[in-house]
């Protein structure tokens, strides 16, 4: 495996208040004459958008980067993509760059859609013999032959887009760096740029890839860099990286509620929760919890005096107050015939948490088994954000409009009749999908 | 520039012709006389120059007809001047393509260049027809014509690439522009042939690499007209740095554009 792409303790400083657009020479002049006699230097302000960051693509290798607005991430790209210059630090590049920071590049509104193909095609890098090639490939995948001559500012939105991904889906680079491109258009152009991105990764291209479509980022991307501060925070395996970065989103270091300092709770008193805590799997404690994920419930208490069958239990609600799941060692039938006084706790494993992205929060319970004595109620006493995964591997962004819970599952496509209107979609290569 | 950016620019090459292809495209477009305002533009600015000119003040043109003699020189002032008034802008109106993907950004004004050629080719046709009308015996001086053409091109080249980075940074050049190529037209031996300016003002005026052009152009297609040697030689050195100029501080000023523009 050889690096593609090396990047050495780049970084690049901005001036601010002096890159502005109404530069004029006479500013530049008085500027000049102001600088000279009172050596004012530090009236310019400079931020750095990026800092000594350093990472190493190899071939055939699809990385994500992630981070918050204004973190250095699109600074990154423009820079790896030549369009602005580095402040220091080095970049070694080995292939042939193309650079998707936007659909339809160059595209002029008096132009047709052909005339456009071959210009963005040639922005893009395309030689025009490649795109004369390519051309009825393009044209087809578009889906505007109709208008191919036409100028495109008799198109609509939706058309220009399309158009404009039809080429940028026929080059054919080294090294693909792409931007944000998938948070425009509709679902099916989503679908249609995902599928793109994934044939290039099946043609082990290398490919770099930011986008704040988290789903998409970790479906894509083995390997993920967050960026924060204009620095790399982290550099690993996807799904690490997006739940570390999510956690960073969430403000807490732990997923854990102490319960000790609430004030408002019914029961006796006789048992108390004290905390509860989200652990995966292995029992760490985990930093954010995502749609499909193994969780582990830890619930601590501290018992006062001796109690007989007791029941641990709790309500899970939306934000919007509708009752998710009620549930309880009682309903579970488990008899616990002692709790002695002391500390201890109770783990409630999850093998698939099915819940859709959301903010819940849980009503603790602990009675005796009849339910007729109330030791500890703390409602609404733990809140939980349950983020965005990819959890039917399709790199869709699925969230609370899809519901609150989803169900393991599957398509089965067998009972689609040939010949109907189904398999014009699947003759269509980018269309097919493992799901 | 270093050998990369040389072989950058070859890579690139047929995006010059893209850009240049474009700007004929759209020039014309959704204009009803096409390509005849190539031939309107330099026509007009000869009829009302000899009128104003050649009739009323009664301008000398060193033996030659004066609608001739001043469309002559028209014909290479149209080009520099409408190139210069299009590419000094060239790159900031395309600041999207700029902000957004690679390429060489000289392509920009070069490609102006390149596709002005076309009305200086249609330009040059009616040249050829008007000294067929005139009766004017070519010599065989006129195949030193292209020389001139080229130090034009060279010129226009450079001194575009100049105004188009300057206009990234200071926005005056896209209110100078139009002033100085006002100026220039009559710094330039358009409408008034060079010998009405007293010899010894001549080294000065031909610091002006126009009039070297202009008349070593004139000389070639009329006979009869000698060549000023020195004169033409002091226009083509500044040529030469004025495109030097030109491409090194375009290459100097092209990294921080996309940050500045």
């Amino acid at each position: 495996m050889s690096a593609v792409i090396t990047v050495e303790k780049l970084s690049k400083q901005y001036r601010i208040g002096h890159a502005k657009q109404d530069t004029t020479l006479r500013e530049s002049l008085s500027n000049l004459l102001t600088m000279g006699f009172l050596c004012n230097k530090s009236q310019q302000e400079t931020i750095w958008a990026l800092r000594d960051v350093s990472f190493s693509m190899e071939r055939g290798e699809t990385v994500g980067i992630i981070g918050r607005n204004g973190a250095g991430k699109s600074t990154l790209l423009k820079i790896l993509s030549k369009i602005t210059y580095p402040t220091s630090g080095a970049i070694r590049v080995n292939g042939k760059v193309a650079a998707l920071l936007e659909v339809g590049t160059g595209f002029h509104q008096e132009l047709t859609g052909r005339e456009n193909i071959y210009m963005n095609g040639s922005i893009l890098g395309m030689r025009k013999k490649e795109v004369d090639r390519k051309l009825e490939a393009i044209i087809e995948f578009s889906g505007v032959e109709k208008f191919l001559d036409t100028p495109i500012k008799r198109y609509s939105s939706g058309m220009r887009l399309r158009l404009g991904f039809a080429v940028a889906a026929h080059l054919d680079p080294d090294i693909m760096i792409v931007d944000e491109v998938l948070a425009v258009g509709d679902a099916s152009f989503q679908k249609k740029c995902l599928n793109a991105m994934e044939n290039l990764r099946a043609a082990a291209r290398t490919v770099l890839f930011v986008s704040h479509n988290l789903a998409a980022v970790e479906n894509l991307c083995r390997r993920c860099i967050w960026i924060d501060g204009g620095q790399v925070r982290m550099d690993g395996e996807s799904r690490s990286v997006i739940e570390a970065y999510m956690g960073s989103m969430t403000g807490s270091k732990n997923l854990s509620a102490g319960l000790d300092d609430v004030q408002n709770r019914r029961g006796n008193g006789k048992v108390r929760y004290r905390a509860v805590e989200f652990l995966s799997p292995g029992g760490t404690s985990q930093r954010v919890v995502r749609s499909g994920d193994g969780v582990t419930i830890r619930f601590h208490y501290s018992v006062s005096e001796p109690i007989a069958f007791p029941s641990f239990g709790f309500r899970m609600y939306t934000d919007m107050g509708t009752l998710v799941t009620d549930t309880s060692t009682w309903h579970h039938g488990i008899a616990i015939p002692l709790l002695e006084p002391g500390e201890g706790h109770l783990d409630l494993e999850i093998d698939c948490l099915n819940l859709l992205p959301a903010k819940y929060t849980l009503s603790l319970w602990l009675t005796d088994m009849v339910g007729g004595v109330v030791y500890d109620n703390v409602e609404h006493g733990v809140t939980v954000d349950v983020e965005t995964a990819d959890i039917y591997q399709s790199g869709r962004d699925i969230d609370n409009r899809c519901g609150i819970v989803f169900f393991p599952q599957k398509w089965n496509l067998s009972g689609i009749a040939e010949g109907g209107t189904a398999s014009k979609h699947a003759q269509r290569p980018q269309a097919t999908l493992a799901t | 520039m270093g050998n990369d950016s040389m072989r950058e620019l070859w890579r690139y090459r047929e995006l010059l012709y893209f850009f240049a292809w474009r700007e004929i495209k759209l020039r014309y477009r959704q204009a009803a006389f096409g390509v005849a305002w190539a031939l309107i533009q330099p026509l007009f600015g000869m009829i009302l120059f000899t009128l104003v000119f050649g009739r009323l003040a009664h301008m000398p043109s060193d033996g030659v007809p004066y609608p001739i003699f001043c469309y002559s020189a028209l014909v290479l002032w149209t080009y520099f001047s409408g190139v210069l008034a299009i590419a000094s802008t060239s790159l900031t109106t395309n600041s999207s393509l700029i902000e957004k993907v690679y390429f060489p950004r000289m392509f920009l004004p070069v490609g102006t260049a390149v596709a002005g050629l076309l009305d200086f080719l249609v330009g040059t046709l009616l040249l050829v027809g008007l000294m067929y009308y005139y009766h004017v015996r070519a010599s065989w001086a006129l195949l030193l014509s292209p020389l001139f053409v080229l130090m034009l091109i060279i010129l226009t080249t450079g001194v575009s690439m100049m105004l188009a980075a300057l206009n990234v940074r200071y926005r005056d050049i896209k209110f100078a522009v139009p002033f100085l190529i006002q100026v220039w037209l009559f710094a330039t031996p358009v409408i008034y042939p060079v010998t009405m300016v007293p010899s010894r003002f001549r080294p000065i005026l031909a610091l002006n690499p126009c009039w070297g052009i202009v008349d070593g152009f004139r000389a070639c297609l009329f006979p009869g007209l000698p060549f000023h040697f020195k004169l033409i030689a002091t226009s083509m050195g500044v040529v030469i740095a004025l495109f030097l100029a030109g491409s090194y501080y375009f290459h100097w000023a092209e990294k921080s554009f996309a940050d500045v523009i």
